[in-house]
């Protein structure tokens, strides 16, 4: 794009959004990993003294349990993670499969599948997840399934326009002259070269996916006692927030943070990766 | 235009179509028995089967499916087992305050998230753009329900500056009591000019409304910024600095409506979500809305009640994303030969 052809006026900053965003999930899922090690105290046997505030020893107080609050943040994070990682895969497999048998075979395949994808779009994310999440027993388990149900069309529609965009290329045609079974180009030169779009758009949603699940988890409907997780952690901890404002603000801070991190990751990788939609 | 309306019709209609039946499947997969679930746990088993004919339970699955699109038609979305009235009443009582809610925070998120989203474009890469983007990117980046928590926590609770929960006070109900029209409280106290309650519920309005309004403002300001950028790399924003417009005047005489386009597209999009979004804060400040209603439902595993709210809130949602289709084929003509 063209920039303002006046320089006058405040100076341009290069952006580090991205390079920030990269920096903190390396940090979160170096912390989900090293939990064990990292965490200064063990989440569950001997109880500490319950709702210390933030201290030298328990920089993040300790909550009504007695557990002490980083610790259980950590451990969230194997949690947060868990679900964002198992979402992702969930729905880019079922949505990349189907986006390209719509895309590659077209017609009326491609019809069906659309038209399912637009009744299933027709719910806000979080309504069919809540929906979903209310009849199922609520657990990790539940929040992955609950989420992925609602996210799946959108990497379908992704992968069934550049299905149908790379379908028409001419090492495609190639290939179909000389005789290749259709599942056989799908998988060898369709599917590799749509690759790149659903990366993209798997490190966008991210930060959707965990905020999902820490609202599902704040209502309930997920993540139980024992497993920490950040939006259990705030739903726990609201009933204490007037006297003890660790235990609702440091979760929720770490649910933030980490939204925002994928975030502005998948932005900038979204900028690098794709010169049409360059918003410099 | 008549074509691009029909066609755009008859897939809404498709969509609801299988939003209804989606509906269905997931009630279905409720684990238990719908008939003890109504019943209650104590009913014999004659009460048991009576309840099953009466709901048709143990006819096949289709025949069930087919009586509960018939029901939907007729006006019977069936009854909460919580309240033990219609779904359909209490719908009818809970949505106003949601859309009320919801409303206020578009309104918030547009006057707010326009202006800034043309000044990140107007000092692009400089640092206010910076300041702009970092900003909206914490807005849709925060979890609602905490926000929600801690506003009211420093504003309600400490700092005293607005009420903790609640759509209104309650005792202005017997000082000043409002006659219903919309049962929207604002737009009702409006026209009945009943001024104690409409600036009680704009107080209480301002809280909540303002942590709905977080994510919309985030996406408005970046929809905004990014179609500005767009629009002025056009050719006509060439040829308008050439004739010696400043480039303000060329972002916001020229490049701006253009631009509202897509924005205007976004709005229907946000709406719908925040809809569910403000399900979390009204249950946080009490907000007589949906999200209460369906927090308490989910609390009673009050699957009628959902499958009532779920349904409105799709077909809501189908509804906004049609009338911005069509509304953009007014403002837009190369929209409807798609």
């Amino acid at each position: 794009m063209t920039e303002a052809p006046l320089r006058r006026g405040l100076p341009r900053i290069p952006d580090r959004f991205a390079a920030l965003g990269a920096a903190i999930v390396v940090l979160l899922v170096l912390a989900a990993i090293l939990a064990p090690w990292l965490a200064p105290y063990d989440v569950d046997p001997r109880p500490l003294e319950s709702l210390l505030p933030p201290s030298g020893a328990h920089w993040f107080g300790t909550d009504n349990a007695g557990r002490d609050v980083l610790s259980q943040i950590l451990y969230g994070a194997r949690t947060s993670l868990f679900i964002a990682v198992a979402v992702l895969a969930v729905s880019a497999t079922a949505g990349v499969t189907l986006g390209m048998i719509a895309g590659y075979a077209g017609g009326w395949a491609r019809d069906v599948i659309m038209r399912i994808t637009d009744v299933f779009l027709a719910f806000p994310a979080l309504l069919l997840s809540l929906a979903l999440a209310v009849v199922l027993p609520p657990s990790v388990n539940t929040v992955v399934l609950a989420i992925a149900v609602t996210w799946w069309p959108w990497y379908a529609r992704l992968a069934a326009s550049t299905a149908a965009s790379i379908a028409t290329r001419g090492y495609v045609d190639a290939a179909r002259c000389l005789g290749v079974p259709a599942p056989l180009i799908v998988l060898r030169h369709v599917l590799p070269n749509s690759l790149t779009p659903v990366l993209v758009q798997m490190s966008l949603d991210a930060g959707g996916v965990i905020l999902t699940s820490a609202a599902l988890s704040y209502l309930g409907l997920g993540a139980q006692e024992p497993t920490a997780e950040w939006g259990l952690m705030v739903q726990q901890g609201q009933t204490y927030f007037t006297t003890s404002w660790w235990m609702v603000t440091f979760p929720g801070l770490a649910i933030l943070v980490t939204a925002f991190a994928f975030n502005v990751l998948g932005e900038g990788l979204r900028n690098a990766l794709d010169p049409r939609r360059v918003v410099k | 235009m008549a074509r691009h309306l029909a066609r755009r019709l008859g897939q809404a209609l498709l969509v609801v179509a299988g939003v209804v039946v989606l509906t269905f499947t997931v009630m279905r997969l409720v684990p238990g028995d719908p008939a003890v679930a109504f019943a209650g746990p104590k009913a014999t088993p004659e009460q048991l089967a009576e309840v099953r004919e009466r709901f048709g339970l143990d006819d096949p699955l289709p025949a069930q499916l087919v009586a509960y699109v018939r029901d939907l038609l007729t006006g019977d979305w069936g009854t909460s087992l919580r309240t033990r009235q219609p779904v359909l009443d209490d719908l009818y009582l809970a949505f106003p305050a949601s859309l009320e809610l919801v409303g206020a925070a578009l309104v918030l998120a547009i006057v707010v998230g326009v202006p800034v989203g043309v000044l990140a474009a107007r000092h692009n890469r400089r640092l206010p753009d910076l300041g702009v983007r970092f900003t909206s990117m914490l807005a849709v980046s925060v979890p609602v329900f905490w926000l929600a928590l801690t506003l009211q926590l420093i504003f309600a609770s400490e700092l005293g500056w607005f009420p903790i929960a609640g759509e209104y006070d309650s005792s202005l109900d017997t000082t000043s009591p409002l006659t219903l029209w919309t049962n929207i409280t604002v737009v009702d106290a409006l026209i009945t000019g009943n001024w104690p309650i409409l600036t009680s519920t704009l107080q209480h309005l301002v809280l909540p409304a303002l942590v709905v309004a977080a994510y919309p403002t985030g996406v408005i300001a970046q929809m905004t910024r990014a179609a500005l950028i767009e629009e002025a790399g056009q050719d006509h924003a060439r040829m308008e600095r050439a004739l010696g417009f400043g480039e303000t005047a060329v972002l916001t005489r020229f490049a701006l409506r253009p631009s509202l386009v897509p924005v205007l597209s976004i709005v229907a999009l946000v709406f719908a979500y925040s809809i569910v979004n403000g399900f979390l804060v009204e249950a946080v400040f009490n907000w007589p809305g949906l999200g209460r209603y369906a927090a308490e439902s989910i609390k009673a595993r009050d699957t009628p009640a959902i499958a009532g709210v779920t349904l409105l809130v799709a077909l809501v949602y189908t509804l906004a994303n049609l009338v911005v289709d069509l509304l953009q084929g007014v403002v837009d003509p190369r929209v409807r030969a798609r």
